[in-house]
This record gives structure tokens, C-alpha cells and sequence, in this order.
């Protein structure tokens, strides 16, 4: 029975946001803090001598660290222990961190940054990545024989098409910079660190490392969180250490906030890529092979480069059924910046060259887009790149049917117009895609997700969950599945605030699991402590809880993610359930081109996506709202570009995402096919916006214009080349 | 961090600040974000930027929507001087709450500042809200969760609900 699954619960944290009283980590005064600032490299590749300070500069008004004073290991813990706190000798990239400065106030603070110059002997430093010589992660994923196929294709007739598809780096743009507080060691020796951030654990993992602590000594709190997108995932475990090591040096807590200018310079942004595309079509448009080659920039440091490679390779084949299949990546060392996580995390790139490549057949066949991807699209009983039998929830056909009803593409004559040649020019494109929900292959098996729930005193129910709410509805969404769960009202129920000294480790908030896989846990917990509560339901749930409470009942239930039974997969072989589920969607994009300027206005933009079941559906069109618009602006005006190592966009003049007006009206569609192992049948939907929108814009300026865009964002500068060329040849 | 302009010797302000006097002392060219958050500590205005790009710091000056965080103190000196801890504004915080207008929240005291400036607009106007309106209003106000779409609506639910009182 859902009351409040599929309905309304208000967010339990709105009231204080549309009033003001929500404290974010800017907001929260803390007597007697320093401010904290650090100085960094002002090159891309080179050794570090040491630093020469200003002949006024007064060493003692400041606390400094540097490499040298780290107590424990001078790692930022994650997946590989390449990435330093501090480089203490070898500079990997622009603005790496070398000393960090404590000051009692901002004038002093500014002073001294201002006055400590480091000394560094700058090297040739590597910015193109095809030829980087070192890669932090390959991956091959092989179906069938690919060779063959190609071989036999000449004699079966078979068209081969061939694509090469870049996309360039985008900024997460969260409106909140990165920001925390961190108290030194207290008298039992917990060193607490507060701050804006997505994966509370995560932190508290980068803390026992950085000081040589067990995890009961390092407490991480989450505040107020003004928006992530994956840019609060591993990057603020940089600001943690960086604030605890000057908190330890002071003796005192020190706060540490970006302004927009460091955020936008050193922040890990979205891998740069360039994905070469091998398609063999049969001519009535049957996909016969796919030969696809990934390559993804990672910058200085591995990071979650891996991952996300791994993500966008899984993805790089699309939503299609291919029998013989074979995707080669690699994600490499360059001195940029490093890249890393950002919603949709690599398979927003890949995804646009699979899509353009669905295009480019269609176009070369004469078979309408819609069509062609119809009749290719996987359905149940399929199987993807990575040999995953497609089972549960598959709601490709029911996407496909949805955008055509809404938008009308299936009859609309894709690239068959003459193109216009004066004033605006109309343009139409769809793109079709699926996105995994949760951490891809075995990571849930490793990452034991835990939830908590538990009776307060007065026989409320608290939900304890390491997931935090960055603005998506994290805690709208569990006060639904626990007030359904537990059959009470919200007003029940009280979801405790992300510390890591209160609730337990629920995995990361991240790769579309917080509905689906902490959500699956929240109703189990929920089903055990109602039945363990008992009592007649006649009865209003706090006497009954308290009534369990006066017996003595262990009022606390933990329950940890297991994987669905029949969910296999061969990390060594890249082969099986790349993921439990899949959600599955379809844009169409209708824009305006203006054939003198040639910028581009979206007008209208269809999504129709299968979530499974939406159990906050004004949540769910946000997220898909919020995602879209984050892909259609990466699509043709997000312009993130590098020159020596650095990032030439460095404020928000030039850094721009789109405002009111360059949004286009959306016309959403949630469709559910419910996923037998999600909470009430729903599955992820936090990044899938992100990986339709860019191929869809993409097809609409080729509807309008005649040419096959490869790159995003398609900027009129591009597109300009790109005419220019067509029209010379 | 502006500390710069806090260099200055410090002149003494008279703000009223939602409706109440405030008097105090800040250099010159103290940012009025600052006096704001840190000199009466109210938190809600937030800074997104620092260089008016953003708009998350918008507030109303003598009922006039602007970016506190480009406005030095000197300038609002007698001045009256709203922000997302005024009381009119509880038909706009109650749709953006309703319609999903706030989602991580940052942006929202900003965009909730300007609809007031916007509704306001409209009234003295006589004219009604639009959505192509709120979107000319809204155009300096970034947020990037939304895609908007629940923001303009939401707005246009306070024009209504206010309409109806």
C-alpha cells in the first residue's frame, strides 16, 4: 500500500531553504576559527625547490604546512595512492597544492598567500592525450568476433561506417563553492571536519590516511550541501585534509572556502574525450558489428578515472543489440588538471558518439533515425556489450513510444529538407539511451551498503543513512519509502543528519544508488522494525513504539545491500550484469538556429524516461529537468578549454551554464516499469538526463543545418568551421 | 574573501535592514554581503561568486533588486534593505517549497528575492506575472539543479496565490 510513495511529502529540509535558515558551511560562524588558503603551483609540470617569501612577510602572524608535516601518509586516499595532499617534490599540474596557510584572519590570510612564492623548475608538461604514453586504466570489453564480421561483410554486403566523436570538459557549476571546517584532534583525539560534500565516508577515509587514525577518530559531518553533481564526490576530501592539517598546526579550528576562482581553476571537472566509432549495418539497417575506441583524458592523477572509464565503456555500445561487439578504452596521464566525477560519469561521452553514430547510419541508409533505432533498440530477453541478459524492468520500447507521441519525430522528414538558407533554420533530434543504476559490476558486493533505522525516545522513527541530500531529495525520498515502509506519516519520522559518528556507511552518494540500492535497504529495515514494533495498527504508531520500548524490544535495525541472487560479473573479463538494472530514456530536442550567428536556441525539449516507479514524481521531473538542462548546455554553449594546463574559463563571466534564457520549455514523461528489487519497483534516475541531451541537440543542428557535429559543445565558432568546410568542398 | 576592501577606516552606517534600524560601523567599501552575513549574521543571503555573475546574493535596496555582493556599504547608507529573512515574502517561499522551485537551496534566497522584486514590478505595473516575464526577471539568477522549469512555475503560483488574497 503506498501512501506517500507516488504522491507528495514536503522536503523535510525545505522550509529552512526558501526561508534562509538552512546553514551551509559558509554560514556557520565558529569562534575563534583561522581561515585557511593554499598555495599552489603555477605551472603544469615541473620540481619543487622550495618556497621564498616577501622580505615584510611576517612568518610568525601565519601557520603554515607543508608535505613535510603531514603525520601520516601524504596520499588523498581513493582508488590509487598517486595523488600527493601536498607535492612535496614532483609537480603533476597547474594550481597542484604545495603549502597551506592558516591565518587569524581574511587581510592576513590574503597578505600571506600573496607573500610565499614557491620556487619551481618547470618541465615540459603533456596535454594531449592521444599521445600519452601512460595509461591509469584499460578496458576491454569483447562480444562475438568483431574481426570476423568485418571480414565477412563484404561478401554479405553489409555498409561500414565509420565516426571519430570528441567531447570536451564541463564544469559541475554546484552555485555553492567547496567549503568546510575542521576542528583540531579533541581531547580524544577525534578530529572532526564539517563541510559541503556528497560522500561523508569517502572524507573520513582521506582523514585516517592523511593523520594515521582509526576510523573512530576522524568524524565527518555533512552541513547544508548547495549542489554536488559529482563535483562534491572525491574533491572535498582534498579541502578535509588540507583544513585538518592547518587545524592541527593552529590548535585551532580552520575554515576553508573557496571562492569562485580557485573552485573553477582546481576542481576535477569532466573527462575530455574522443571515441572512434566502427559501425557494419546491414542495408535494411541491422547493427551486424560495433568496433568502438574510447580514449578519456584523466589528468595528473588516476582519481576515479578507472571508474569512469569503466562507466562510459559499459555505455559506449548504447541501448542496441549487437551480436558481435568489441569496446577498447583507456583513460591517460596528462598534466591537466585532474578530471573527475560529474553526473552521468563518462557515459555522457561515450553515449554521444554511439547516438551520432545511429545517425550518421541513418542518414547513409536513408532510414529515419527513429526507425533505425526501433528496430536496433535492446529489449528483454537481449543481451548488452557485456553479455547482460536484459530480464527486469526493460522500458525501451515504451521510451521509444512515448517521445513519438509527444514530440512527433517518427514523422518528422530528419534531414530531408532542403536546409534554409537565411533567417532561422528549424532543427529536430532524438536521441535514445540507457544509463546502469548503482556501482557498476561487483561494487555493491564490496561497498556493503548499510541503512539504519531506530526508535527515538519519544517513538519517533530516525532514519540513519551516510547518504546525503545535495539538493536531488535524498531526504524527501526516504520519509516517502519509510513512511510507506513502516505504514505511519512522516511525521513519524526523522532523518538524521549525515555524520559519520552517528550513521552507518551506506556507500557513496553517487551512480544513481540512493534511491535503489540505500532506498531497497530503507525498506527492509523499515518492514523489520514495523513487525518487531508490532501491536494493532488501530493504534496510533508512537504509543505502539513506545509501548515496545517500555518492554525492552532492541528498537535499532541495520540491514546491509545484497545483490539481486541472479547478478554476476567478471571484473577480469569485463562480462555479465554490468549492473542490476538499467533505466532507460529518449529526448527529442527542437531548436532554432540562427543561420547568421549560428547560435542555437532549444525551444522545446522531450524527455520520456522508465524509472521504474517514481516514489517523489515533482522529485523525479527535477532531477530530469535539472539533468537535461545540464546536458543541453554542455551541448552547445558549456565551454571548458585549457591552455597550458590551466582552465581559461576562470569566473563565472566566462564559466557560463544557461540562465532562464536559454532554457527551452520541457515536456516530461515518467514512465514506470517497475524493477522487481528496487524499493517499490524504482531504479536510478539521478544521472541518465545527463547522457540524451547533447546527441539530441546534436541531431537537431544536423536536422537544421546539414552537417554531422562530432564535437560538443557545438559553439557558432564551431559550427562555423564545420559549414565553411562543407561549403568548400 | 574581499578582505581588500576592508582596509579602509571604518565610517558609521545606518541601514534598515527588514525593517529594523541598524546602526554600524564598517569601511567604506565594505561589501553590504558582508555587513549582511557577518556584521548582523544573517546567513541566508549567500555568495555564489563575489562578482555579481551569479545572483544568489541578490537583495532589495529601497525595493530595487541588487547583488550585494558588488554593493559597498557606503552606498546604502539611510537605505532600507530586504533580504530572505523578510516576512512579505511568504507566498513566494511557500510555492517555491510546494512546486519544487528549491532544491539545493543555495540559489533559492536569491531567486525568491527577485520574484518579490518581479511581483512587485508587476503590480506597480498593473500588469499580470508571465512566464516569459519571470523569465527576463529571473535571467541574472543562476541555478543549476532546476532547469528552471519549477522555478518559473513556482513563481507563477505566487503571483496567483498573491493575487487571490
Amino acid at each position: 500500500m503506498s501512501k506517500f510513495v507516488g504522491g507528495h511529502v514536503e522536503r523535510p529540509e525545505g522550509r529552512a531553504k526558501v526561508t534562509g535558515r538552512s546553514v551551509y558551511i559558509a554560514d556557520l560562524h565558529v569562534a575563534g576559527a583561522w581561515l585557511g588558503g593554499t598555495v599552489r603551483s603555477n605551472v603544469a609540470c615541473g620540481t619543487l625547490r622550495g618556497f621564498d617569501f616577501a622580505p615584510d612577510f611576517d612568518r610568525n602572524s601565519v601557520k603554515l604546512v607543508a608535505a613535510s608535516d603531514i603525520p601520516g601518509d601524504n596520499v588523498q586516499a581513493l582508488i590509487v595512492d598517486d595523488q600527493p595532499i601536498l607535492a612535496a617534490r614532483d609537480i603533476q599540474h597547474w594550481g597542484e597544492p604545495l603549502m597551506l596557510v592558516a591565518a587569524p584572519d581574511a587581510r592576513t590570510l590574503e597578505r600571506a598567500l600573496a607573500a610565499i612564492r614557491p620556487r619551481i623548475d618547470a618541465a615540459p608538461a603533456l596535454f594531449d592525450m592521444a599521445s600519452s604514453p601512460r595509461a591509469f586504466k584499460t578496458i576491454d570489453i569483447v562480444k562475438g568476433d568483431v574481426t570476423a564480421a568485418f571480414a565477412r561483410a563484404r561478401t554479405a554486403g553489409h555498409v561500414e561506417i565509420v565516426g571519430e566523436y570528441h567531447t570536451d570538459s564541463q564544469e559541475q557549476l554546484y552555485i555553492e563553492p567547496q567549503g568546510c571546517i575542521a576542528w583540531p584532534a579533541d581531547h580524544d583525539g577525534v578530529v572532526t571536519v564539517r563541510g559541503s560534500l556528497q560522500c561523508p565516508h569517502y572524507v573520513r577515509k582521506a582523514l585516517m590516511r592523511c593523520f594515521g587514525i582509526a576510523a573512530e577518530k576522524a568524524r565527518v559531518v555533512q552541513m547544508e550541501t548547495g549542489g554536488g553533481f559529482g563535483g562534491k564526490e572525491e574533491y572535498p576530501s582534498v579541502v578535509a585534509c588540507h583544513a585538518a592539517l592547518l587545524a592541527r598546526a593552529v590548535g585551532a579550528p580552520v575554515k576553508i572556502i573557496y571562492d569562485r576562482h580557485e573552485d573553477l581553476a582546481v576542481t576535477p571537472k569532466r573527462h575530455p574525450s574522443r571515441v572512434r566509432t566502427r559501425a557494419l549495418v546491414a542495408r535494411e539497417g541491422t547493427l551486424i558489428a560495433l568496433d568502438i575506441d574510447v580514449l578519456m583524458d584523466g589528468g595528473a592523477y588516476t582519481t576515479l578515472s578507472p571508474v569512469v572509464l569503466s562507466r562510459g565503456c559499459i555505455h559506449a555500445a548504447g541501448p542496441y543489440r549487437c551480436a558481435d561487439t568489441r569496446i577498447h578504452g583507456r583513460v591517460v596521464h596528462t598534466n591537466h588538471v585532474p578530471f573527475g566525477a560529474f553526473r552521468g560519469f563518462g557515459a555522457p561521452q561515450t553515449c554521444f558518439a554511439i547516438e551520432r553514430t545511429m545517425d550518421k547510419i541513418a542518414r547513409t541508409l536513408n532510414i529515419h533515425p527513429f526507425e533505425l533505432r526501433r528496430k536496433n533498440m535492446l529489449r528483454a530477453g537481449d543481451t548488452t556489450a557485456t553479455g547482460q541478459i536484459l530480464k527486469d524492468s526493460v522500458g525501451s520500447a515504451e521510451v521509444m513510444d512515448a517521445i513519438a507521441q509527444k514530440s512527433g519525430f517518427d514523422r518528422h522528414p530528419w534531414c530531408a529538407a532542403e536546409p534554409n538558407t537565411a533567417g532561422k533554420a528549424r532543427g529536430l533530434g532524438l536521441s535514445f539511451f540507457f544509463h546502469g543504476a548503482g556501482f557498476t559490476g561487483s561494487g555493491e558486493e564490496m561497498l556493503k551498503g548499510r541503512v539504519r533505522v531506530a526508535l527515538l525516545a519519544d517513538g519517533r522513527v530516525e532514519v540513519l543513512a551516510g547518504s546525503t541530500e545535495i539538493g536531488q531529495g535524498t531526504n524527501a525520498l526516504f520519509l516517502a519509502i519509510a513512511a510507506d515502509s513502516l505504514m505511519i506519516a512522516p511525521e513519524d519520522i526523522v532523518i538524521a543528519t549525515p555524520d559519520t559518528a552517528h550513521v552507518p556507511d551506506s556507500g557513496p552518494t553517487v551512480a544513481s544508488r540512493t534511491c535503489m540500492v540505500v532506498g531497497s535497504c530503507l525498506t527492509k529495515a523499515c518492514a523489520e522494525l514495523r513487525a518487531r514494533v508490532g501491536g494493532s495498527e488501530q493504534r496510533p504508531w508512537r504509543e505502539r513504539a513506545l509501548a515496545f520500548l517500555r518492554g525492552c524490544g532492541n528498537a535499532e535495525v541495520t540491514v546491509q545491500y545484497v545483490s539481486p541472487k541472479d547478478v554476476a560479473w567478471n571484473d577480469e573479463r569485463y562480462e555479465g550484469d554490468a549492473y542490476p538494472v538499467f533505466g532507460w530514456a529518449a529526448d527529442v530536442a527542437e531548436i532554432e538556429v540562427d543561420l547568421v550567428t549560428l547560435e542555437i536556441e532549444v525551444k522545446r525539449f522531450y524527455t520520456a524516461v522508465d524509472v521504474g516507479k517514481a516514489i517523489q514524481p515533482a522529485l523525479v521531473e527535477g532531477q530530469l529537468e535539472g539533468g537535461s538542462l545540464q546536458a543541453v548546455g554542455w551541448s552547445h554553449l558549456e565551454v571548458v578549454t585549457t591552455k597550458d594546463g590551466r582552465f581559461e574559463q576562470d569566473r563565472l563571466a566566462t564559466c557560463i551554464i544557461p540562465t532562464t534564457l536559454d532554457t527551452p520549455r520541457f515536456d516530461v514523461t515518467l514512465i514506470e516499469i517497475p524493477y522487481a528489487h528496487g524499493p517499490f519497483g524504482a531504479k536510478g534516475v539521478g544521472e541518465l538526463p545527463m547522457d540524451g541531451g547533447a546527441p539530441a541537440v546534436a541531431s537537431a543542428i544536423e536536422d537544421a543545418l546539414g552537417i554531422h557535429v562530432t564535437r560538443v559543445p557545438a559553439t557558432p565558432e564551431r559550427l562555423m568551421i564545420e559549414i565553411e568546410a562543407r561549403d568548400t568542398r | 574573501m574581499k578582505a581588500i576592501f576592508d582596509d579602509a577606516q571604518p565610517i558609521e552606517l545606518t541601514l534598515i535592514v527588514n525593517g529594523d534600524e541598524r546602526r554600524l560601523s564598517a569601511p567604506p567599501l565594505r561589501r553590504l554581503l558582508d555587513v549582511l552575513r557577518e556584521d548582523i549574521a544573517l546567513t541566508g543571503t549567500k555568495e555564489g561568486c563575489g562578482e555579481g555573475e551569479c545572483g544568489a546574493c541578490t537583495v532589495l535596496v529601497d525595493g530595487r533588486a541588487e547583488l550585494s555582493c558588488l554593493v559597498p556599504c557606503c552606498q546604502v547608507n539611510g537605505c532600507d534593505v530586504r533580504t530572505i529573512e523578510h516576512d512579505n515574502l511568504a507566498s513566494i517561499q511557500d510555492a517555491f517549497l510546494e512546486h519544487g522551485g528549491a532544491q539545493c537551496g543555495i540559489c533559492t534566497p536569491g531567486m525568491i528575492v527577485m520574484t518579490r522584486a518581479y511581483l512587485d514590478q508587476c503590480e506597480r505595473d498593473k500588469s499580470s506575472a508571465t512566464i516569459d516575464g519571470a523569465r527576463e526577471a529571473l535571467a541574472g539568477n543562476l541555478c543549476r539543479c532546476t532547469g528552471y522549469e519549477k522555478i518559473l512555475a513556482s513563481v507563477l503560483h505566487a503571483a496567483r496565490a498573491e493575487r487571490a488574497r
